[in-house]
C-alpha cells in the first residue's frame, strides 16, 4: 500500500532559494536548547511559528496555498501549546517570512521577540496535485538550524504535515517520541442517561477530521485500534447479544470475532496484530481468553473463580496486564501472554480497574477507585504509584503513542452529567479537555501515523 | 377449590390495580425495600396497544408479579430475603405460564468501572436466574444479558439512585 504521507530530505530547500545559507556559525556557548518532560514547574519554552508561506499562490482542493500556510502554522502551534512544553508567541509578535528566507530566518527579529525557538516553513503545490511542506527548526540565540524536515502528503491529509512538522520539533526539543500525528477512536454520546445514543466515532488527535464510524442503532464500548490502524475492535449489542466485532475503516465492514456461547467485551488486540484478547462472562464468571484476530478457536487465559477483565499486553506482547477481583475488590495482576505466572501487582487502598501498558513499556495507567475515580500509572513491575488526575470520575485510560501523555474520559454527576475526553500528561500538571461535537467516553489513542 | 381460585384471581387483580395506581415519575426514589417501584425494563414488549393485556406476555406479567425488578448492595450480587420473595413471586407466575420464555437483565451503578459492571451485570442477571431455576424454572426457557452501567433506570449521582440501579430485571420474551 502507497504510504499517504511521506517524508523529504529538504537538502536545501526551498528549492527556490537560490544559495545554501552560510555554514551555520559555531554554537554558543551555554545549555544545548532542550526542554524537560519531567521537570516539575518549569515554564513553556517560547518558541515563534510565523505562517509558512507559499512558493507560489496556488488554488489547491484543501484551499490556497498562503491560506494553507496560515493554518498549517496554527495547528503546528497549537500541538506544541497542547503538550504544555511549549509557549508560541502570540500572531501580533510575529512576521511575515518570504518564501526565500525560510531557511536563512532574521534572527535578530526573533531574538527581541524573546522566543528561544523558531519553526518555519513553506508551502509548494506540485504538478501531481500533492502539496509539499518544509519545515524548519532554529535555535534563536545560537542561530543555528536544528531540524529540517518536508512532507509530500495528499491535500486531504494535508493537516498531518503539520502534525508532522510539530512532531520534529517536539522531538527533536524534548528528546521523546512524537505523538501529535495520530488519532483517537472514541464512543460519541448523547441523549438520556437512561438511553444513551452510543456511536464509534474517529478523529485525529486534535479534534479535528472528526467522523461517526457507527449508527448509534446498538450500544457500542470500548474501541481499540489493530497496530496496523486499519481497524478497530469493539463490542457491540448488535441483535441484543454483546459481543466483539471488527469494524474495517476503510470499508466500514463490521465482523463479528467470537460466535456467541457468552457475552464476550474488554477487546485488545495484541501488539502484532495476531490475537484479540477479551473476557468473557458465563454463568456469573467472567475470564480472559484469546483468539485469532482473523477468527478461530478462542483459548483461556485464566480460570479463577471471579471477574478478570480489563487485559492489556506489554509491547512486546509477552506479558499481560489485567484486573481481577479474586482477592475481594479489583487489583491489578500481570501474567505471561498464554495465561502462566499470574501475580498481583497493585496494593494501595481502594481498588484498581482498567490497566493499560505504556507503549515505552515502562509503565501502567489505570484507573483508582478510592472514593473518587482517578487515573494514575505506576511501574510494570508494581509499584512507584502516582495518580494524575482529581476529579469525581475519571476513568479509562489509554496512553499517547509516545508514552508521555494519556486520555481517558471525565464524567460529570446526575442525569444532567456530561461525559468528556480529556488528556493529561505524565507530570500530571498538563491536562486538557479534548474537543468533540457531543459527549465522548472511552477514549483510545491510536499509534503514530506511518 | 374454586373458591380459592376466585381469591387467587381477585388478589392477582387487586396487584395489577395497584401496580397501575402506584405508578411513579422515575425520578423519585423509593422508599427502601420497596421494590415495586422498582424501574421499568427498558427493553420488554409491550402489550397489545387497544389495552388488552395478553395472558403471559411481558406487560401481564409486569402487573401480575410483586415486581420484575431485584435489587442488590454494593458490589454484590447475592439473592437477599426481599429478593427472594420477588423472585418467589416470578418463579410462581413463570411456572403458571410454562410457555413462557424470559430474559433476565443485569444493571450495575455508575460508580464502578464499564467493563468490570458489564460482568458485575452477568453475576446479577446470573444469581437471579439460578434463583428461578432453583425454583423449578427450566434453565431453558432462561437467557441473561448484562447491560453494566450503560441503562440506569435512576439518573441521580447519590445512594438512592445507585440503590435502584444495581439491579436484576426480568423481562417476557414475546
Amino acid at each position: 500500500m502507497k504510504p499517504l504521507i511521506y517524508c523529504l530530505a529538504l537538502l536545501a530547500a526551498p528549492a527556490l532559494a537560490q544559495q545554501q545559507p552560510a555554514p551555520a556559525a559555531p554554537p554558543q556557548q551555554g545549555q544545548p536548547l532542550e526542554v524537560s518532560v519531567t521537570g516539575g514547574v518549569s515554564a513553556p519554552m517560547p518558541i515563534a511559528i510565523p505562517a509558512m508561506p507559499a512558493a507560489a499562490v496556488v488554488d489547491t482542493p484543501a484551499g490556497s496555498t498562503d491560506a494553507l500556510g496560515r493554518q498549517l502554522a496554527d495547528i503546528v502551534a497549537n500541538d506544541l501549546r497542547n503538550s504544555g512544553l511549549f509557549s508560541p508567541l502570540s500572531p501580533g509578535r510575529l512576521r511575515p517570512v518570504a518564501f526565500g528566507e525560510v531557511n536563512t530566518p532574521q534572527f535578530d527579529y526573533w531574538g527581541g521577540t524573546g522566543a528561544q525557538a523558531l519553526v518555519q516553513g513553506f508551502v509548494r503545490a506540485n504538478a501531481d496535485g500533492t502539496l509539499t511542506v518544509g519545515c524548519y527548526l532554529f535555535d534563536v540565540f545560537a542561530k543555528t538550524e536544528l531540524a529540517r524536515q518536508g512532507f509530500v502528503v495528499s491535500p486531504a491529509e494535508w493537516r498531518r504535515a503539520a502534525h508532522k512538522c510539530a512532531d520534529a520539533v517536539y522531538s527533536r526539543l524534548t528528546g521523546e517520541g512524537p505523538y501529535f500525528d495520530s488519532r483517537i477512536v472514541y464512543v460519541s454520546e448523547t441523549g438520556p442517561k437512561a438511553k444513551r445514543v452510543k456511536r464509534l466515532a474517529i478523529m485525529d488527535q486534535d479534534g479535528a477530521n472528526h467522523r461517526f464510524l457507527t449508527n448509534g442503532q446498538s450500544i457500542v464500548l470500548t474501541p481499540r485500534f489493530a497496530p496496523n490502524q486499519q481497524s478497530i475492535v469493539y463490542m457491540s449489542y448488535l441483535g441484543k447479544i454483546p459481543s466483539i466485532y471488527v469494524y474495517d475503516i476503510g470499508s466500514g465492514r463490521q465482523r463479528l470475532v467470537v460466535q456467541n456461547v457468552a457475552t464476550t467485551f474488554a477487546p485488545r488486540f495484541s501488539p502484532d496484530g495476531r490475537w484479540i484478547l477479551f473476557s468473557q462472562a458465563q454463568a456469573g464468571n467472567t475470564d480472559l481468553y484469546r483468539v485469532p484476530a482473523g477468527g478461530g478457536a478462542p483459548q483461556r487465559l485464566t480460570s479463577s473463580p471471579g471477574i478478570d477483565t480489563g487485559g492489556s499486553y506489554s509491547p512486546d506482547g509477552s506479558r499481560i496486564v489485567f484486573e481481577s477481583d479474586r482477592s475481594g475488590g479489583q487489583q491489578l495482576y500481570v501474567m505471561n501472554a498464554d495465561g502462566s505466572n499470574q501475580q498481583r501487582i497493585s496494593f494501595g487502598g481502594g481498588r484498581y480497574a482498567t490497566p493499560v501498558w505504556s507503549p515505552r513499556g515502562d509503565l501502567i495507567a489505570f484507573t483508582r477507585l478510592s472514593g473518587d475515580f482517578r487515573i494514575g500509572v505506576m511501574n510494570a513491575s508494581g509499584g512507584g504509584e502516582k495518580i494524575l488526575t482529581n476529579s469525581w470520575q475519571d476513568e479509562g485510560p489509554s496512553w499517547s503513542p509516545n508514552g508521555r501523555a494519556i486520555t481517558f474520559f471525565r464524567s460529570g454527576r446526575g442525569g444532567a452529567g456530561k461525559a468528556d475526553l480529556w488528556m493529561v500528561d505524565l507530570t500530571g500538571q498538563v491536562e486538557r479537555r479534548i474537543p468533540t461535537p457531543l459527549d465522548g467516553s472511552d477514549p483510545a489513542w491510536g499509534p503514530l501515523r506511518p | 377449590m374454586a373458591k380459592l381460585n376466585h381469591l387467587l384471581l381477585a388478589a392477582t387483580a387487586l396487584v395489577a390495580v395497584a401496580g397501575c395506581a402506584k405508578k411513579r415519575p422515575e425520578q423519585l426514589p423509593p422508599p427502601p425495600g420497596d421494590a415495586a417501584t422498582a424501574g421499568e425494563a427498558q427493553t420488554g414488549q409491550t402489550g397489545p396497544t387497544d389495552g388488552v393485556v395478553r395472558p403471559g406476555s411481558n406487560e401481564d406479567f409486569k402487573r401480575s408479579v410483586q415486581s420484575n425488578t431485584v435489587l442488590f448492595g454494593v458490589d454484590l450480587y447475592d439473592i437477599d430475603a426481599t429478593a427472594r420473595g420477588i423472585l418467589d413471586d416470578q418463579a410462581a407466575y413463570l411456572a403458571r405460564f410454562p410457555q413462557v420464555r424470559i430474559t433476565i437483565e443485569g444493571h450495575a451503578d455508575e460508580r464502578g468501572t464499564r467493563e468490570y459492571n458489564l460482568a458485575l451485570g452477568d453475576r446479577r442477571a446470573n444469581a437471579a436466574k439460578n434463583y428461578l431455576a432453583a425454583k423449578g424454572i427450566d434453565a431453558g426457557r432462561m437467557t441473561t444479558i448484562s447491560y453494566g452501567k450503560e441503562r440506569p433506570v435512576a439518573l441521580g449521582s447519590d445512594e438512592e439512585s445507585w440503590a435502584q440501579n444495581r439491579r436484576a430485571v426480568t423481562v417476557v420474551l414475546n
